[in-house]
């Protein structure tokens, strides 16, 4: 059968691409957040997953508001990663695993969930920041990754208690697959960050502390926040912890071992969090 | 009926239906930005491209005066408008200024203030 092996939360800010392309990782305003990485990566090289699911949400490159659907997953073979008009270089191509993506489609649709079921998508830097965080030198082709989009962009976005069961039925779906393989999950996005408007620019390290306790430890308790609550405590952009929710929904229930974690703020406008949960069994 | 209005939040306007229908128009202008040709052609000839694009006059005006906040007023969202940004080589800090009212640096040392010195490593 699939197991979980492991979680990983990170940041996607297109401005963490940049440095990348650049070469700033070594500069002292990124040194930070680039040092948490190592570490992530040993673990990854001695456990070698045979797959990602990935939570992001799309910025406007393949979903845009014509039609945005609030919860979508990738069924295809492969994703490309394109132009999204300001400046991150698009990375090759991921490999998909289609395989296991209808198993998760069925298993969902069975147990009431309904996703939008994507066959040809190309993927953002939601997707391809964490990636290139995780496996640098566009070195991911040992894995083959199943991207999982929620609507962040525009309201009304899931509930984060439902984003959190939504993940959960995708765990399940993976730990009921009979094909002995390694999945980790990946949260990416958050913390808080504020984009528009006057308020832009708050960032509430406090809560982003508590979010990351909470998410080891008793992430129900972050499923009775609504999103404008998330809004208040954290920015617009503060919503993003769904995808961080949903991954959490997904490692399973019991309170898994909190392996690492970091947290730098400000990275461009945003309080970046970064974790790596081991789910105990 | 469900009550699903969200409160308001000081300095935030929320982005959902009825600010996503009033901004269609502009979103898609922007969205069409992810292609350099687009933007080449944006750059070349704004009041013909947004012409193209149906622009209320409101709209082309907020544009034309680069306020931001009146955009997203309008309709705007900051995805797409972000788009817009980088065609004029404005990062996130540049436009989270001009839509605070602040200049770059002083932006830049309003986010450190609430940053900075809270990193924690373990």
């Amino acid at each position: 059968m699939a197991k979980v092996i492991g979680g990983i939360t990170t940041s996607h800010i297109p401005a963490i691409g940049v440095a990348i392309d650049k070469g700033l990782e070594d500069t002292p305003y990124y040194r930070d957040l680039f040092a948490t990485y190592p570490p992530i990566r040993e673990w990854l090289n001695e456990e070698k997953p045979d797959i990602a699911v990935l939570f992001y949400n799309d910025h406007g490159l393949e979903m845009w508001l014509d039609k945005k659907p609030t919860f979508a997953i990738g069924c295809a073979p492969q994703y490309e990663n394109a132009d999204e008009g300001w400046g991150i270089k698009p990375i090759p191509p991921l490999t998909g695993e289609t395989e296991l993506s209808w198993h998760i489609v069925n298993h969902l649709i069975e147990n009431d969930f309904d996703p939008t079921v994507c066959q040809d998508i190309k993927v953002d830097h939601g997707a391809t920041v964490p990636m290139t965080l995780l496996w640098p030198n566009h070195n991911y082709q040992g894995i083959k990754v199943i991207p999982v989009a929620i609507n962040c962009e525009r309201h009304p976005m899931p509930k984060p208690s439902r984003s959190y069961a939504f993940g959960k039925a995708i765990g399940d779906a993976i730990r009921c697959w009979d094909q002995d393989a390694k999945v980790v999950l990946l949260g990416t996005g958050g913390l808080s960050h504020q984009l528009d408007g006057p308020r832009a620019g708050i960032l509430n390290a406090e809560f982003d502390n508590y979010c990351m306790d909470k998410l080891v430890s008793d992430p129900q308790e972050l499923c009775k926040f609504s999103n404008v609550e998330l809004i208040e405590k954290g920015g617009a952009q503060m919503v993003e912890l769904a995808m961080w929710l949903a991954m959490r929904g997904a490692l399973g229930e019991g309170v898994p071992e909190e392996r690492l974690r970091n947290y730098v703020s400000p990275i461009s406008n945003t309080g970046v969090g970064v974790q790596l949960l081991i789910p105990q069994d | 009926m469900t009550d699903y209005k969200m409160r308001p939040v000081e300095g935030t306007i929320h982005f959902d239906g009825a600010q996503a229908t009033k901004g269609f128009n502009f979103n898609k202008m922007c969205f069409s930005f992810n292609n350099e040709e687009a933007r080449q052609a944006f750059l070349a000839d704004p009041e013909a491209y947004m012409e193209r694009f149906k622009l209320s006059e409101e709209f082309k005006q907020a544009l034309r005066d680069k306020d931001l906040n009146k955009l997203l007023e309008l309709g705007g969202s900051i995805y797409y408008m972000a788009k817009l940004a980088g065609i004029f080589g404005w990062n996130m800090q540049v436009i989270g200024g001009m839509q605070s009212g602040r200049t770059t640096e002083e932006f830049q040392a309003y986010l450190e203030s609430q940053g900075r010195g809270k990193t924690t490593n373990g």
